[in-house]
């Protein structure tokens, strides 16, 4: 109870001191702010640079795709390595190979929580019929990422949420004989590896890491701008990959345990 | 923007929080987490952030819910403090 009264204190505290520093902040959109006008006496600000140049400098219309993807991309390559990293440890300390016996216990059985086969059935046949729409909008986005919202990681949760709902539908077993443990540990490292490959590829060719333009000659186009337009895609689909088999792998070892038998 | 939507979006984003954090059945305070997403997530959308909104609705409210659901069914239900 103690404890709860200094913790109360500490957030109304930290909570207080966050409100008295948000009102040094300049309005919302206002556009004489240094994020918008650039510093004073300076140089013009980057988000200038990038509203107006990145079309030409890209040839991709969705400027958030270009800044992530592209003039970011350092950033979204560990972003994904994050993705990783944070998949691995939960593979690291939950899943086990011994049967019957999981390393985290269950405290308390309730089996309040499976409501009979009635409902199994209504819920089964709708996730079966979400499954092929979710998967085709998710290959959408990821494609489409350049000019609409989304890209990689969108599309990557949404292409491992598909297989968690099959999982959901039927039991694990069924999602698991579509994406199988070696294949989505495999596509987890591919992901990674088609981003890095990517950035090592402009290495080879005699630019710095990542910087696109230089692929012209692998993707036979008609300039630097749309090689990096390219690039941008595959970039998207390695995150996609990774970001997908990772989502799956983290539920597929927190729903059954570990064990990869039972799950919810 | 809209301030009487901002307003309601608010209100509902303060009470959905507040809720998840007292509520003893965990299985409901993942639930009302995912709410609490998802009204983040229009609150985005509403700011003019689409791709943060459109990631905030498939990660937010969508995948950790999940997850979240899952740890709890594989623990316990019923929260002690």
């Amino acid at each position: 109870m103690i404890a709860k009264i200094y913790a109360t204190i500490a957030v109304f505290i930290t909570g207080s001191l966050l409100i008295y520093g948000v009102s040094d902040f300049p309005r919302f959109g206002d556009a004489r702010s240094p994020a918008n006008a650039g510093v004073e006496g300076g140089a013009g600000s980057i988000s200038e640079y990038y509203i107006t140049k990145s079309y030409a400098d890209t040839k991709v219309p969705n400027i958030v795709t270009s800044v992530l993807a592209d003039y970011r991309s350092y950033d979204t390559m560990f972003e994904t390595v994050v993705i990783f990293v944070a998949g691995m440890s939960i593979f690291a300390i939950l899943r086990t190979f011994r049967s019957g016996a999981p390393l985290v216990e269950n405290f308390r059985k309730d089996d309040s929580f499976i409501d009979g086969d009635h409902q199994r059935i209504i819920v089964g046949t709708t996730c079966r019929l979400a499954v092929p729409v979710v998967q085709l909008f998710a290959l959408y986005v990821i494609a489409h990422g350049h000019h609409s919202p989304g890209g990689g990681f969108q599309g990557g949760v949404l292409l491992g949420a598909s297989y968690i709902i099959l999982a959901l539908a039927d039991d694990l077993a069924a999602a698991l004989r579509r994406l199988s443990e070696a294949r989505y540990l495999m596509l987890a490292a591919v992901g990674i590896a088609i981003y890095s490959g990517l950035g090592f590829l402009c290495m080879l060719l005699g630019q710095n890491f990542l910087d696109y333009g230089v692929l012209e000659a692998v993707f036979r186009t008609d300039g630097p701008e749309m090689a990096r337009s390219h690039s941008m895609l595959g970039v998207e689909i390695g995150v996609a990959a990774t970001v997908m088999a990772i989502m799956f792998a983290i539920y597929a070892n927190l729903a059954s345990k570990g064990t990869l038998k039972k799950a919810l | 923007m809209i301030l009487s939507f901002d307003i309601i979006l608010l209100v509902f984003l303060v009470v959905a929080a507040i809720i998840s954090l007292s509520v003893k059945d965990l299985l409901s305070a993942s639930m009302i987490f995912g709410i609490y997403s998802f009204l983040i997530c229009l609150l985005w959308a509403d700011m003019g952030a689409v791709d943060v909104a459109f990631t905030e609705a498939a990660v937010g409210a969508g995948v950790s819910a999940l997850f979240l659901i899952a740890t709890v069914y594989n623990t316990k239900r019923s929260s002690s403090d």
